[in-house]
């Protein structure tokens, strides 16, 4: 690195900013391409009928309207505490033996699929539960943690090991040598997903589970505006407070309280489970015939032909169309987002509101905010593009932020729009590139779930085959939503290694 | 029995040549020290006998430190005037504190064999000869590579010089005098 500073080599650095220019301008391409196909409709006679009432809402928030905040916060707080917790101790253990291929991919496919999806199959298997929850968040959650677990592990240095002597255990080594050296990261990442957690937990509410969700979207069904703007300032206060509440020595005790606060629910039917595993997500040309039966292969043939070709074609053009357009607009807005809190472009206080309004919109899950623009604008890929781009754009404009203030300028540098131009956006664009890279794929895995919401990606498919009660049908569709992802998490790691873009970004980003 | 030669001539390289052969039945100070950062000075000492004692008794002492083993590490902080930091973890001491504790950490492995690379060339004069006197004291066998000629003369009883890869002095130490070593320093 420092050689190169000093001695810039062309023959290196040139073609490799012109790469990452081509690569960015396909890109915006590809989007341009996708925006002439996606629905952008307003459908609503009226968007901004309700708008007057809900800004007075904003600005009036009823933090006595129910004695359902408290309890609402306190359940979102607990689903994500014992589903993080699960994850991360199930994701440290899968981490020892992550060297198995067989591990690495098994926790591929649990993080590719979204935790609302697994909260639809487990709300199948045991109803509506508290474990329904838990298990939604603890599952994928373990996927992603044992993956970078794994790989902070592997970076941990390991010079203190030729002093440990002959004969320990392997036990032993790992804790005394191994673990400390990488512990303050794995702490820090696991507070990370302790907060995409509560936005996890906050979301599954709107499936029926009684967190955060479920009163918002009770309170903007009935009109109630100032109990959710009330419901959504505690939600963020909470979030951002989290360094004050989350001390290590009082995890123990939540972890004791927890599980009282996570409410009852129905029981679990052991009849149930068996059920949704052995008959109903057989595919059903293949559910009461005989396996070695030709003709029940031939009709699987035709059922998953006209499933591809009818529904799930459909569904994939329209989540690979409205990803790869929000990821575009997600770039925009980062380079757009990231001056409110940079040293370099704000003073003090602006730099406070821009931090405001960052913290704000990167707290809000891209579902609840995708569920408000489709309040005014009605069900089309116009309110997804806006939330997704929103919410991940504060995301990555946060970290670029944070990097551009660690840019050391020479004093007569220059000054506003030929700053930005010409000293930062030019340090900062392969760290920027970086970030959407490694967003791609979590933009892809939200797209899919908005379809929940009613706009037509996969997630309609899997919802609208759920209401009919054919889990078949829906699984299928989440598979191919699953493969979908794990296909362009593959394919960001290419563009990634081909452009040579750093590899330590990740633990802030996935 | 003291390596010298300058920097660079390969005594790491005999050293670690050493270690293997010893089948890792020395206790061993690296260059580097081996110490890890984020543990306390007391569970860097405690990794010396990591093998002495159960997973379990070990896992036990990483959470509560036992007071049985922190009776047998204070003597050997006492005497390296480590005491008051037996507690903070070892990244945040200076070098001479770092490499007082690697050395406190192959006073608590014990055995009869000690190998060492360049242990105190972060500590004071005092200290050295504190030091050097202890090891003598508790290892039968003493291999270090030194830069101090002086040290090496004092506290070996074999010294072996050490140039461009390959040994070319191996006299015992008794009426050596610094002189008869300023060769190796020469080009």
């Amino acid at each position: 690195m420092g050689k190169s500073f000093f001695k810039p080599d062309p023959v290196i650095s040139r073609p490799q900013n012109t790469s990452m220019v081509r690569v960015s301008l396909m890109f915006v391409g590809v989007a341009l391409f996708c925006f002439y196909f996606a629905d952008i409709s307003i459908t609503t006679h009226d968007p901004w009928l309700e708008i007057d009432r809900m800004i007075a809402g904003v600005f009036a928030p009823d933090f006595l309207a129910t004695s359902a905040i408290g309890d609402a916060l306190l359940k979102t707080v607990s689903f994500a505490f014992i589903g993080v917790a699960m994850g991360a101790v199930a994701g440290f253990l899968l981490a020892q033996i992550f060297h198995f291929r067989v591990v690495r991919l098994l926790c591929s496919f649990v993080r590719s699929i979204h935790e609302l999806f697994w909260a639809l199959i487990f709300l199948q298997m045991l109803g509506l539960t508290p474990l329904t929850g838990i298990l939604a968040i603890g599952l994928p959650y373990a996927g992603i943690c044992a993956k970078v677990y794994s790989e902070t592990l592997d970076e941990a240095q390991t010079n203190a090991l030729q002093a440990v002597p002959y004969g320990s255990s392997i036990i032993s080594t790992f804790f005394y040598v191994r673990l400390p050296e990488v512990w303050i990261h794995i702490v820090n990442y696991t507070t990370y997903r302790f907060e995409c957690g509560l936005r996890s937990s906050a979301v599954l509410g709107f499936i029926g589970l009684p967190t955060l969700g479920f009163y918002l979207e009770t309170a903007f069904n009935e009109g109630n505006y100032s109990e959710a703007s009330a419901l959504l300032i505690t939600f963020y206060i909470l979030i951002a407070t989290i360094r004050y509440w989350l001390r290590p020595k009082l995890i123990g005790f939540y972890l004791i309280f927890a599980p009282f606060l996570l409410g009852g629910g129905a029981d679990i039917q052991v009849g149930n489970i068996t059920r949704f595993l052995t008959v109903d997500i057989v595919p059903a040309p293949l559910r009461e015939s005989s396996l070695l039966d030709a003709s029940s292969w031939i009709e699987f043939f035709y059922w998953t032909a006209s499933l591809i070709n009818s529904q799930a074609f459909p569904g994939i053009i329209a989540t690979i169309v409205l990803t790869q357009i929000a990821l575009v607009v997600t770039g925009f807005l980062s380079l757009a987002f990231f001056p409110l809190i940079s040293e370099k472009f704000l003073g003090k206080y602006g730099r406070m509101i821009g931090h405001l309004f960052l913290v704000v919109i990167r707290s809000t899950p891209e579902f609840i905010l995708a569920y408000i623009f489709l309040q005014f604008w009605g069900p089309s890929m116009l309110p997804a593009i806006v939330a997704l781009s929103l919410h991940n754009g504060a995301i990555i404009g946060h970290l670029m932020g944070r990097y551009s203030n660690e840019i050391s300028l020479r004093p007569d540098h220059a000054k506003a729009i030929d700053l930005y131009g010409f000293e930062i956006i030019p340090r900062l664009y392969g760290q920027f590139l970086a970030f959407l890279f490694y967003r791609w794929e979590v933009i892809m895995r939200e797209t899919a779930i908005l379809g929940i919401l009613g706009i037509a990606t996969l997630g309609f498919y899997v919802d609208s085959a759920l209401a009919d009660i054919r889990l078949d049908r829906a699984l299928f569709f989440i598979v191919i939503t699953a493969s979908l992802n794990i296909g362009i998490d593959s394919l960001s790691r290419y563009i990634r290694n081909r452009l040579r873009l750093s590899r330590t970004v990740q633990h802030h980003s996935s | 029995m003291a390596l010298v030669g300058e920097s660079g001539a390969g005594k790491s390289t005999l050293l670690s040549a050493l270690q293997s052969q010893m089948k890792n039945k020395a206790a061993l100070i690296p260059q580097d020290l081996g110490l890890v950062n984020n543990l306390s000075v007391f569970h860097n000492i405690y990794i010396g006998r990591l093998n002495s004692y159960s997973s379990v008794y070990n896992l036990l002492n990483l959470a509560w430190p036992q007071r049985r083993e922190v009776g047998k590490i204070k003597p050997l902080v006492e005497r390296l005037g480590l005491v008051e930091n037996l507690f903070k973890p070892a990244g945040e001491l200076s070098g001479g504190q770092q490499q007082r504790t690697a050395i406190c950490r192959a006073l608590f492995q014990g055995g009869d064999a000690i190998i060492g690379d360049e242990p105190v060339s972060a500590v004071d004069k005092h200290m050295a000869n504190l030091i050097m006197e202890t090891l003598v004291e508790k290892f039968t066998t003493v291999v270090l590579a030194m830069h101090d000629v002086d040290l090496a003369i004092k506290f070996s009883t074999r010294i072996i010089g050490i140039k461009d890869s390959a040994i070319c002095f191996d006299q015992s130490t008794i009426n050596l005098t610094r002189k008869d070593l300023d060769f190796l320093y020469k080009h």
